[in-house]
């Protein structure tokens, strides 16, 4: 099945856009029998803003978790599919093989390191990095440039910051280890609207200027949308939908069922009639 | 005046032994939030190779010392890779008891390589005061408390700078912090793991030396060792300078407590005056003097 997708006779014209990152048809069982992933495939181009999309319970962080090789701590095991990373299967490496290859995940909630400093924080995300202190102080400086507000609390203890703050010290934290991609977990979690704006600006520019690639887990559809190119919307562990961001933030359903525009009352996207899957052909 | 100088100095030289032994826990407490019980068993198993090799292969100290030290490090390494990381992510009791057995079992190894009858061990320093402080201010101060207490310090600094100031020492504290957090950005936990056991073995290594020299190597090490506990309850389980401080107070109060309440009481109370402070202290501040307090601001 999936040794199909990754056998080396592409076409030359596919494998110039052969994406950053290929998961194809994944299934994710917790405690050896809660299916949670039920064949969840995406792509993300080289240099692109994905957002996945859903509901609380949708699978987001599973996903994301999946591709990060997190599950383990948590029991979990991909049961089938694959995921590539830049035409490589990455799904049974370490977390810390993946983030040597340029791949790290900011979860869901921060989790910074509470007890160390801001700049501690930081610097452990340099922890796979083998080049010299100067090269780490750059990124460091680097991190600050486009994270001012931790130069400033760069000695305060990360428990003790705000919400915001500790969002963007998980994400500095992440840029450390140098990543082409980073695994964004529900940035705009509980933090308010303007800092949200903040945080996502950041984003875009990292993005544009940095080339760093982010696949974005968020239910806050409007403002991920804003951002990305392309977004798959996940319900109960599959894609039931996906597409050009401009075109999801138009979408009637999207509206009505995201975004809460419409009267009615929430219904699942089974009901809606574009309901469609991706890649059933491949299961 | 002068004797109570000598009782406190006396205390508070032995606390910072205690210290030592304190630090071998909240090392790998740290770490793993395992509370190993075996840290005794560990000092015990240290002092009677370092002595076994001594006595019975006739090796130099300069031999026994890098062989005792590989042993210890052998022994911590082994520890977390066939006992603890198999059982990770199992509950703290089932660790909890995990280290029990293993203190049992080190204990068995001691008595079957270098067998059970007590040894002497010496480290080239002798228990006898300084004489020009006899001499001329009529203070008893033991040579040996002091040495022991310069190389503990030593130790201590050391683990200090090597937790705040390294790479690793910084990879160590985020595990410490948040598992999760730490494989996020690519700590390997095990390699983590594994460097804290060895660093435990090193320092039971020292601690085993140190108590050996002063109390001769036998079984009670292991309990000895478990002086370490109040120092724990003292100090809270996390922080080297808790262990330090928790150590200085309980060396020095059961010290005075010995001398000057226990002639009223019938004496003898050295042995578990130190658990009564303890007791007291945890039901004021149960996570210790310098227990880092969970921070749970969002
Ligand atoms: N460690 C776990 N063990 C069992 N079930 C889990 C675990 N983590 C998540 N789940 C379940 O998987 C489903 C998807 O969760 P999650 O991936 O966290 O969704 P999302 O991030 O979209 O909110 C939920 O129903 C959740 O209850
Ligand atoms: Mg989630």
């Amino acid at each position: 099945m999936s040794r199909a997708l990754s056998s080396p006779n592409v076409a030359p014209a596919q494998a110039a856009a052969r994406p950053a990152l290929a998961v194809n048809n994944v299934e994710v069982i917790y405690d050896h029998v809660i299916l949670v992933l039920k064949g969840v495939s995406l792509e993300v181009a080289e240099g692109g803003i994905v957002a996945l999309l859903g509901a609380n319970g949708a699978g987001k962080t599973t996903t994301l978790k999946a591709i990060s090789n997190l599950l383990g701590a948590e029991r979990g095991e991909v049961t089938k599919g694959s995921i590539e990373f830049r035409g490589e299967r990455v799904d049974r490496l370490t977390p810390n093989d993946l983030v040597r290859r340029g791949v790290c995940q900011v979860m869901e909630g921060r989790h910074c390191f509470a007890h160390l400093t801001v700049e501690e924080n930081l610097l452990t995300g340099a922890f796979t990095r083998r080049d010299s202190r100067a090269d780490i102080a750059g990124s460091l400086e680097k991190v600050y440039h486009y994270f001012p507000r931790l130069k400033q609390r760069r000695a305060s203890q990360a428990g003790y910051t705000s919400g915001g703050e500790q969002q963007m010290t998980a994400i500095g934290r992440a840029l450390m280890a140098r990543p082409s991609m980073i695994l964004l977990d529900e940035p705009s979690m509980g933090l308010a609207p303007q800092i949200v704006d903040e945080i996502f600006g950041i984003v875009g520019d990292l993005n544009g200027r940095e080339r760093v690639s982010f696949l974005l887990a968020e239910q806050n559809t409007m403002v991920a949308l804003r951002y990305a190119q392309y977004g798959y919307i996940l319900e109960n562990g599959r894609v039931v939908m996906d597409g050009a961001a401009s075109e999801l933030a138009d979408n009637e359903d999207v509206k009505e069922f995201y975004l809460g525009l419409s009267t009615a009352g929430r219904r699942s996207f089974r009901d809606v009639k574009h309901y469609r899957r991706r890649k059933r052909w491949l299961a | 005046m002068s004797f109570f100088f000598e009782v406190l100095v006396a205390g508070l030289l032995s606390g910072v032994m205690y210290a030592l032994v304190a630090l071998g826990f909240v090392l790998i407490f740290k770490a793993s939030g395992v509370f190993n019980f075996a840290q005794g068993a560990m000092v015990f198993f240290a002092a009677a190779t370092y002595a076994g090799l001594q006595q019975e292969h006739h090796l130099a100290a300069w031999i026994a010392l890098p062989l005792a030290l590989a042993a210890m490090v052998v022994l911590g390494l082994a520890i977390e890779r066939v006992v603890l990381r198999p059982l990770v992510n199992q509950p703290q009791i089932t660790l909890f008891m995990a280290t029990i057995g293993l203190a049992f079992f080190i204990e068995g190894m001691s008595q079957m390589f270098w067998g059970s009858t007590p040894r002497g061990l010496s480290v080239g320093v002798e228990d006898q005061p300084f004489q020009w402080l006899s001499d001329r201010y009529n203070v008893n101060v033991s040579q040996f408390d002091v040495f022991a207490a310069v190389i503990s310090g030593i130790l201590v600094v050391l683990l200090a700078l090597f937790f705040q100031r390294t790479r690793i020492g910084r990879a160590l504290r985020a595990v410490a912090d948040d598992h999760q957090a730490a494989l996020s950005v690519g700590i390997p936990l095990q390699y983590i793991w594994a460097i804290v056991w060895a660093v435990a073995g090193f320092v039971a290594l020292v601690a085993g030396l140190l108590w050996g020299a002063r109390n001769g190597v036998g079984f009670s090490l292991t309990f000895t060792a478990l002086k370490a506990l109040p120092v724990l309850i003292l100090g809270g389980f996390e922080s080297i300078p808790g262990a330090i401080v928790g150590g200085l107070i309980i060396g020095a109060s059961e010290k005075i407590a010995e001398v000057y309440l226990g002639p009223h009481v019938g004496g003898g109370i050295e042995g578990w005056f130190a658990y009564v402070i303890a007791l007291a202290f945890l039901l004021v501040r149960p996570e210790g003097l310098f227990g880092e307090r969970h921070i749970d601001r969002v």
